[in-house]
């Protein structure tokens, strides 16, 4: 069974007058626990496609199934919950919520999203901080620490919720090389450990060698697979 | 762990300038307004008490069509015997009714043998009299604070005119209904001072004396003041007095009696009017501060959040959830304006009660400006601004949550 199956997926833009066909039929299939990333060139349809499977936006046309959920289907509400429930989320700025300490921002979607016992979300939040190596600064607020510390709690909070699918898009731009390859390495653990499925959006060619299958994008089209 | 509340709270503590400005905004409005209702609101009850107490009374009884013609206090409009027998049995069967007068009023011509002037008085039985209007004889201001038969209470203006003072023999002349004139010789018991509308300036004697001069019995009446054991309960005794007299029809087969509150038969009753509709303009201001301050602070909150809330919103918090958390932050804005503002609001009232401030109304100097607060209002202001701290956070927390989170993600 696949995570993901996409069937001639298509998004189209409208800018004004003029079309932009950003994602021109793509076809692929991501299987669970897999540690994906797509490449291409700027404007290729990278963040495109990361929206679409991450539930934040909708096809054109064409099929798109996550975890067995035709997810163009699914209304604003239902795609939140979606979200909420099935698919973390990484971003290039980090994102942390600024008032909210570093164990504060893991439990967060626990706590806002999910709904979890307390006593449950204790033990996951601080094992998580423990995997990301960022135990000790679980109450520094987010302007207290650097950014690869930010991108491994961002990492943290991604995974909080025990998703079957993580998005990362251009996750280690804000970053150099050395944390970048350090934050790519904590989420290849974290697949390996936890089975998550990992999908990231990068530039950078040094960090895509990091991926087990590697899709390259042109100008909205697929153009190869790398395994 | 954390909460709405919790990131609400934390959210204000981050601008925590622009958070202490508004909640002291919203604080000075509460303030203001709770002085104001205070200080008018004793201000306003001492008025009508002033009223009330000095001549008036709370409610007053007349045979119908006697207030229409009050300038000329017509003789021809008594209550007779029999119908002031049904009067005092309604009367009596209120237990909500303290104390009621008595009272013969009419004009007549007053001399001190040298000079005559006009005269308005009142005949009254001076421990009914003294019941119902219980200020009446602290007007006193010479002489012995009782009416005795043989005595008139000379209102300050007339005896200034006359030069008359206490002990002084005058004469007080009247014609009867039938048109026969009339004369009694007076001693001066005291001086009354005036209050303040119409009736205060008349003079007092002993009701039989009045009697005697209109060579009528005791059982004609003019009128019959009434004072309550609660103010508070004015329209409630008014509506069942009403009630229980409306039996009562004239050989016409219209109503018999005529009976009016204290609004009805003074000016003053204007007055009070207008400071409740000032005290509403003024909450009404208090509303439009709260209104614009609350809304302005949380149209730039959610400005400078956008990015937080598309991250929030991608990451899967549901719209509800994200309108909650700004409506908590409005609410969290007025609940501290109104907490601060109750607090700093009472203190205020309890210093100018303490510094004893004192008001001129009328001709009565000195008068204690007692402001006090009850908790009611101070319930009400609180839930008023609270509630309209929410319902100004309603627009951009709605905005906040409908936000597309592509979109606000991108937002720079
Ligand atoms: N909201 C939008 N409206 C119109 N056109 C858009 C919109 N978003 C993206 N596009 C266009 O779609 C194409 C793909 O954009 P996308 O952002 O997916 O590329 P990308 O591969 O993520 O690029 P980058 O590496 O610069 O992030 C581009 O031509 C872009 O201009
Ligand atoms: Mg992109």
């Amino acid at each position: 069974m696949n995570l993901i199956t996409a069937h001639d997926l298509s998004k189209t833009y409208l800018k004004g007058e003029t079309k932009v066909e950003a994602l021109k039929g793509l076809n692929f299939e991501i299987e669970p626990a897999s540690f994906v990333s797509f490449v291409g060139p700027s404007g290729s349809g990278k963040t495109t496609l990361l929206n679409l499977i991450g539930c934040l936006d909708k096809p054109t046309s064409g099929i798109l199934r996550v975890d067995d959920t035709d997810v163009s289907g699914l209304d604003t509400r239902m795609a939140a919950a979606f979200r909420g429930k099935k698919i973390g989320f990484i971003f290039q700025d980090f994102n942390l919520i600024p008032v909210l300490t570093v164990y504060e921002n893991v439990g967060y979607p626990l706590v806002l999203v999910q709904n979890t016992p307390s006593s449950e979300r204790k033990q996951r939040i601080l094992a998580l901080l423990d995997a990301v190596g960022m135990a000790e600064q679980k109450d520094k607020y987010p302007d207290q620490i650097s950014g690869g510390q930010k991108q491994r709690v961002a990492v943290a909070r991604a995974l909080v919720t025990k998703p079957k699918l993580v998005l990362a898009d251009e996750p280690t731009a804000n970053l150099d090389h050395k944390t970048a390859y350090m934050v790519i390495n904590i989420m290849k653990k974290m697949k390996s450990e936890l089975g998550t499925t990992f999908i990231f959006s990068t530039h950078d060619q040094k960090i895509v060698g990091e991926a087990e299958i590697i899709y390259t994008l042109e100008d909205g089209e697929l153009a190869g697979r790398e395994v | 762990m954390f909460d709405l509340f919790k990131i609400a709270i934390r959210n204000l503590l981050r601008y925590r300038r622009r958070t202490l400005l508004t909640v002291s905004l919203v604080s000075i409005g509460v303030v203001s307004v709770l002085v104001f209702v205070s200080a008018s609101g004793s201000f306003k009850n001492m008025m009508i008490g002033q009223i009330t107490d000095s001549f008036l009374g709370h409610i007053q009884i007349h045979k119908k069509g006697y207030v229409a013609s009050i300038d000329s206090l017509p003789l021809t409009l008594n209550l007779g015997s029999n119908t002031l027998e049904k009067v005092e049995k309604a009367i009596n069967e209120i237990p909500d009714i303290e104390a009621y007068s008595k009272r013969i009023k009419f004009g007549g011509m007053f001399s001190n043998f040298v000079e005559t002037t006009n005269v308005r008085l009142n005949g009254v039985y001076p421990e009914d009299e003294a019941r119902t209007v219980p200020l009446l004889l602290s007007r006193v201001r010479e002489g012995e604070r009782t009416i005795r038969t043989g005595e008139i209470l000379v209102p300050e203006l007339l005896a200034k005119g006359m030069k008359v003072k206490v002990g002084d023999t005058v004469v007080v002349i009247a014609t009867n209904r039938d048109g026969s004139v009339n004369g009694k010789q007076f001693q001066v018991g005291g001086i009354l001072e005036s209050a303040t509308g119409p009736g205060g300036r008349d003079g007092y004697i002993h009701i039989d004396d009045a009697a005697e001069i209109l060579r009528m019995d005791t059982t004609q009446i003019s009128e019959i003041a009434i004072r309550l054991k609660d103010f508070d309960k004015l329209h409630e005794v008014f509506d069942r007095l009403k009630d229980k007299l409306s039996n009562e029809v004239n050989k016409q087969g219209g109503p018999a009696f005529e009976v009016h509150m204290w609004e009805k038969l003074s000016p003053f009753y204007n007055i009070a009017r207008m400071i409740d509709i000032m005290t509403f303009f003024v909450k009404l201001m208090l509303i439009a501060i709260v209104l614009i301050s609350i809304m302005n602070v949380m149209v730039m909150a959610v400005y400078e959040r956008i990015r937080e809330i598309g991250t929030i919103a991608a990451i899967g918090t549901l719209p509800g959830k994200i309108l909650a958390m700004f409506l908590i932050e409005g609410f969290s804005l007025g609940f501290f304006g109104a907490v601060v503002g109750n607090v700093l609001g009472v203190a205020t009232i309890s210093i100018l009660s303490m510094a004893k401030l004192t008001f001129n109304f009328g001709r009565q100097k000195g008068l204690l400006l007692s402001p006090g607060i009850n908790i009611q209002d101070i319930l009400l202001i609180s839930i008023m601004v609270i509630t309209i701290s929410v319902l100004a956070s309603l627009q951009p927390a709605y905005k906040a949550s409908k936000m597309n989170p592509i979109d606000a993600l991108r937002h720079v």
